[in-house]
Formats: C-alpha cells, structure tokens, sequence
C-alpha cells in the first residue's frame, strides 16, 4: 500500500476541531428536527434516510478538501451537504419542497446538489454515481487540475457492477477519485454478512485493482481526516484513486418507515454509547479548547440556526406549477404531450 | 459540394468539433487503436492522440457514467456505443443520471454530451445485435434523440449535438455507413427539431426517418409512376419532435403513412400519428397507417429478417390502403 507522508503538523487546529464538533451537532439537529416534521403535519414528503450515528466521516473527510474538490454521495446526503457547507435553509427548504431549497423543491431529502459548493448531488440509484465521480476525476486529469473528487457509497453499493467497472477505469488511467464506503454494517434489512462474500470490503474494492485500501474507524473524526488527506495527497501527485473502508452505523432504520427490527437493541445501544458527537467533545475538553459551558452554548446555537432555517423554509414559495416543465433542456423545453 | 460516406460525414464532425474545442473528446470501446469497430474514427487517434481518443475496456455502464460526470464538470464527451443494442448495460446512466440531473438539480448541471453508436437491422446479426431504441431513448424527457438518414444530415446534426447543452443520444443505422451523398462544403450545421421534406408531394404524406427514408422515397417513385404524388418527410430528430412540419404536411395531403423501422408496440409511430390525430382529425381523409418492423425479436435467417423491414412492396400496400385503391 503506497502512502504519501503527509506534513508533520497536526492533521487539526483548535478553530477546525471546534468546526468540526458544531457541523455534526448541526447535521445532527438538522435530522432530528426534520424527523419531527416528517412525522407531525406532513410537511416533508418522500423518503427520509437520516445520517444520524455516522457524522464524523462527512465532516472528517471534507475537511481535508479544497474549495474546489467535488463531493458526491447516495441518497443518505443531508450530512455531506451540510459537511460542505451548504446552507440548513437551503437543506430544510428542500424538504419542504419549496422554491428556496439546494434543488429548487424538485429533487428532496434523496437530491440535495450545490454547484457553489461542490455539491454534486445526493443520488438514490445504489451504485449509480459511482462512475460520475471517476468522471470528475477524468475532467480534473484532462485539464490538467489537482483537483480530486469524493465519492461515498454505502457497504450495499459494493454489490453493484458499475462500481468496479469504475474502480478498474479509476485505477487503469490514475483518476484523482477517493472512494469512500461508509459501512454502517446494514444495506436497508440486509447485513453486510448476508451480501459481501468477504467481510473485508479492502479486499472486495481495492486489492483486485491495486488501489490503496484503508480500513479505519470512521468514527474516529480526525483519523478519518488524517486517512482521507492521505489518499487526497496522493491523488493530486497523479498518483490515481484510493479506497477507504470507514467503519461506521446507523442510529436509525434504513429510512424513516424503518424500525430496524432486524438489528439487536444492545447492539444499537453499545453505538450509542460512544457517540462520536459526544465522544469528540470529551477529547476537545481533555486538550482543554471547549468547556463544558462551550459545549452547551454550541448546541444552542446549532438550535437556532436550524430553527431559522426550519422557519425559512417554512415561509417560502412552493415553485411554480410552470417549473414542472423548467430545467429540463438548455434552452425552453417544448413537451411532447 | 464533395461526396463522402455516412461514415466518413461523422468523422468529419467529431474531427472539426475536436479541432474547434479541446473540451470535446471520444471515449468507447475500440475508438483509438482499433479506429472504431465500424471505423468512424479511423485516424482520430494518430490525430488527436490517446488524451483524447480514449479506448475503454468493455464497461458500457462505467463509461456511460464517468461521460456523464465529466460532461457535469464542463467536459464534452462524446461517448461511442459499439452497437446501441449494449447501451441497454448503460441505460440506468443515460436516464437515471444524463436525462434527469439538470432537473433534479434544479438546474445546477448541465450535461452536454453524445451518446452515439450504430443500430439496427444490418443483415443476419440476430437478436442481440439489431435493435432500434429510439421510442425508448424519446420517451424520456431530458434527452434529445437524433436519428440521420444521409451523409449531409449525419454531418450537421452530430456537431450540432456535440455543441448541444443537453444529452443527446445520436442513433446511426449500421446500413448506412457507407453510403455516400453530397456534403456542402464549409462549416455545416443541421438544427435539431427541424424535420427534412426529401420530397415534396400532395397526395399523401410519408413520415419516416434513419434507414427507412430510402425504401420511402424509393416507393415515391413507384408511386409517381402510378400517377400519386407523395411527400416524403425525413423527421431527423425524434426529440424534439417537428409537429409543424407533418400538420402542414397532412393539411395538404389529407393522408399519412408513418414508416419506421422499429417495432410497432408502443413504438415511435404510435405516438406521432396520436399526435397528428389531436391536431388534424378533422383534416384526415384516411386513417393513418403504420408500416413498422414485426412485433417480435429479430430473427438470423435473411428471409424473416427481410419480411420485417419496411420494404417497398409494404410502404405501397399501405399508401394502397389510406388512398382506397
Ligand atoms: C439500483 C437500486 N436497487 C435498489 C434500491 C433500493 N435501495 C435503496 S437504499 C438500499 C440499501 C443500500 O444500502 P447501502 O448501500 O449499504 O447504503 P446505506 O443505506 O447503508 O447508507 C436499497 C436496496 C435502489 N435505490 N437502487
């Protein structure tokens, strides 16, 4: 396994680390006050998969990013927006459908983008995106940038063929992609032990293609980080693509209609007892850069923003009835009725 | 004006486009250094070299899709399907991700690219190997579907795809590769949505497009012969579709036979005459008439193969029928 030796100053500064403990108290709201709108006076419609359990390998691997790096995920996006720095307003309007959201209202909880951003997109189709990112990596060669594109996929998506028809591509032309699987052991009811044929998805994604492979504990935000701008390191030295395998679990069901029944209680509770939010504020407070004062302070202030952001998205327009036949094509969409 | 083959009229698109704007590439299976299965790329490579001519392994799915994420980031690609008949193995990226992300996005990305290949029956290739998408491929909105039917045509359509902002799937017919036709000279650009009258008429309006145009214009002259005037009318582009063109058309010849070559279920012509029903039912004199490929695969042998196509003896027996001769 190559690595690149990254700088020896510490992978985080005290205003980053601090960032980084609000973005995942402010994903975290941001479900669980979603969740109460989901379920009281249907305001949010569709499917709703939560991230909730799983936020430091957003916020931890985006944080080692450019401006200019692209980020693309699955349906279970909320977080990797948010992460990017994509407005709670635009993210909760998008919920409500409104005309305000990241989507203008015609994408939802599954098709958050932000162009400014590099947002390019959440995407429901298991496995679909995956080429798309190779893609971007294919422009930033072909150009001749160091920029590097960010792909997540769930340990489910693995499964599907496009994926390694895209890791062989990514691997046999050195595209600047970093492949992330989120494993969060589950891919809706089905455990990762009833669809991988190896347990060890390095072995499954990136052994076959000599990419270099990384199993870590996603949870772990800054090892999260430290791994990530390894492998983005090495990528823009036009050293190709890399996979990380972040160990990780979902709090929730698969999606909101979910209970999660096929999954033990204690399991789901030894997950919750070390919560990566909760866990990563005790080490901030041990190196002695938050108190536990800050810490309160920090998650009301993460309350009202997404209060703000609820009551924005609350307040705006629904689009148009015209919008239906808007941004199809370039230029006027003629429909053929 | 000089005459060159079908063949040779994509080449000198992709060619002239590639040279005009280094965003423009060609990826697909055998596109380099094979110079294309059916060689409309012959020479690209040595001309443009491998950063921009770019042999892909067989992964129809993975390339449809890093095309697309390239397109998505400003890139445009052109994307060469071997046959049409494997862009089934990409179809989840064309529709789910080339047609749906500018909407989905709301309008954030744009996807300007080209997915082109070679298609139908092309003499005993089977099953697998002959298919016609294209009511598939126009169903969707988000995609433009381009089907040309002559050199000049195949030429200015393709680099007007290729500067197109939206994805467009451009379908060749494998028959028409080496024919060869009249191509003005100087920059040539064909607009999509415009439909082609080949031939002007006025006693019935034949609808056709791709491969098809040639045994229609053929049954005109038997027809004309016969003392019938028909108008034959080259769709060209399936998506956008020219309506004004075939209102205009059956306001005149009150009559109208839709010749296509793919199947007659769901297909393309089902819902042009629909169309042409809701604007002129009043005008028709004669129902409309399909003459399209049998509803079943395609079989090897060249007998049954033949009793499918679109013939002349199959166009003049429905023109027969809407003319009540
Ligand atoms: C091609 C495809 N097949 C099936 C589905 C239905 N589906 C949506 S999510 C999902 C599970 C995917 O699990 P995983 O990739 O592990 O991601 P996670 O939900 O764990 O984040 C399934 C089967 C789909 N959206 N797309």
């Amino acid at each position: 396994m190559a690595s690149v030796q990254t700088e020896a100053k510490p992978i985080v500064d005290e205003s980053k680390a601090l960032d980084w403990l609000r973005q995942m108290m402010l994903i975290r709201r941001f479900e669980e006050r979603a969740e109460m709108l989901y379920q009281k006076g249907n305001k949010i419609g569709g499917f709703f998969h939560q991230y909730s359990g799983q936020e430091p390998v957003a916020v931890g691997s985006i944080g080692v990013l450019r401006p200019d790096d692209w980020v693309i995920t699955a349906y279970r996006d909320h977080g990797h927006a948010l992460a990017l720095g994509m407005t709670a307003r635009a993210g909760m309007a998008e919920l409500l459908g409104k005309a305000t959201g990241c989507s203008k209202g015609k994408g939802g909880s599954m098709h958050f983008f932000d162009v400014e951003k590099g947002m390019m997109g959440g995407h429901a189709i298991v496995g679909s995106h995956i080429p798309l990112a190779a893609g971007f990596a294919f422009a930033s060669k072909y150009r001749g940038e160091d920029r590097v594109a960010l792909c997540y996929l769930g340990d489910g998506a693995i499964n599907q063929g496009g994926v390694h028809e895209a890791l062989n591509m990514a691997a046999l032309w050195k595209l600047p992609v970093i492949y992330i699987v989120e494993n969060n052991l589950y891919a809706m009811g089905t455990s990762l032990t009833r669809s991988s044929a190896h347990q060890d998805l390095t072995i499954r994604c990136a052994t076959p293609y000599g990419i270099p492979g990384h199993q870590i504990n996603g949870n772990d935000i800054e090892l999260m980080a430290k791994t990530t701008l390894e492998c983005v390191e090495h990528a823009r030295a036009g050293e190709g693509p890399s996979f990380i395998e972040a160990q990780t679990y979902r709090y929730k069901g698969h999606s909101i209609s979910d209970p999660g029944k096929y999954r033990m209680r204690d399991e789901l509770d030894s997950y919750i007892k070390k919560d990566p939010i909760e866990v990563y504020a005790s080490i901030l407070k041990k190196r002695g850069w938050i108190d536990d004062e800050a810490v309160e302070t920090m998650r009301e202030e993460v309350k009202a923003e997404i209060e703000e952001a609820i009551e924005f998205a609350e307040k705006s327009e629904n689009p148009p009835l015209e919008a239906v036949y808007e941004d199809i094509t370039a230029g006027p969409f003629s429909p053929q009725e | 004006m000089a005459v060159f083959s079908f063949r040779e009229a994509l080449n000198q698109a992709m060619t002239e486009e590639m040279e005009r704007d280094d965003r423009v590439f060609l990826m697909g299976e055998e596109v380099a250094e094979y110079d294309g299965a059916y060689k409309v790329s012959q020479g690209m490579l040595k001309k443009f070299g491998p950063r921009r001519v770019i042999d892909t392994p067989i992964s129809e799915e993975g390339f449809a899709g890093i095309g697309i994420g390239a397109a998505m980031v400003g890139l445009r690609p052109i994307i060469e399907f071997m046959t049409f008949s494997f862009s089934i193995v990409a179809i989840d990226q064309i529709v789910n991700n080339a047609a749906n992300m500018r909407y989905m996005s709301g309008g954030q990305f744009s996807v300007p690219m080209v997915f082109r290949g070679s298609s139908g029956m092309a003499g005993c290739l089977g099953a697998t190997h002959s298919h016609r998408l294209e009511a598939w491929y126009a169903q969707i909105p988000g995609l433009t579907v381009i089907l040309p039917a002559t050199p000049a045509d195949a030429k200015g359509l393709l680099k007007t795809a290729i500067r197109s902002d939206d994805p467009v799937v451009f379908i060749e017919h494998e028959v028409l590769y080496p024919e060869k036709g009249e191509i003005p000279d100087g920059e040539h650009l064909v607009p999509f949505g415009k439909a082609d009258i080949k031939r002007p008429g006025d006693d019935v309006t034949l609808i056709t497009y791709s491969r098809s145009l040639k045994a229609t214009l053929a049954a005109a002259e038997e027809l004309a012969a016969k003392g019938v005037s028909a108008e034959v009318i080259d769709l060209r582009s399936i998506r956008p579709l020219d309506l004004e063109t075939l209102v205009q058309s059956v306001k005149k010849t009150h009559r109208a036979v839709i010749v296509e070559e793919d199947w007659p279920y769901c297909g393309l012509g089902a819902g042009i005459s629909d169309r042409i029903y809701r604007e002129v039912f009043d005008e028709l004199d004669a129902p409309i008439l399909r003459v399209a490929s049998s509803d079943a695969p395609i079989p090897y042998n060249k007998q049954l193969e033949a009793s499918m196509l679109p013939s002349v003896p199959r166009i003049l027996a429905a023109v027969d029928e809407v003319t009540y001769r």
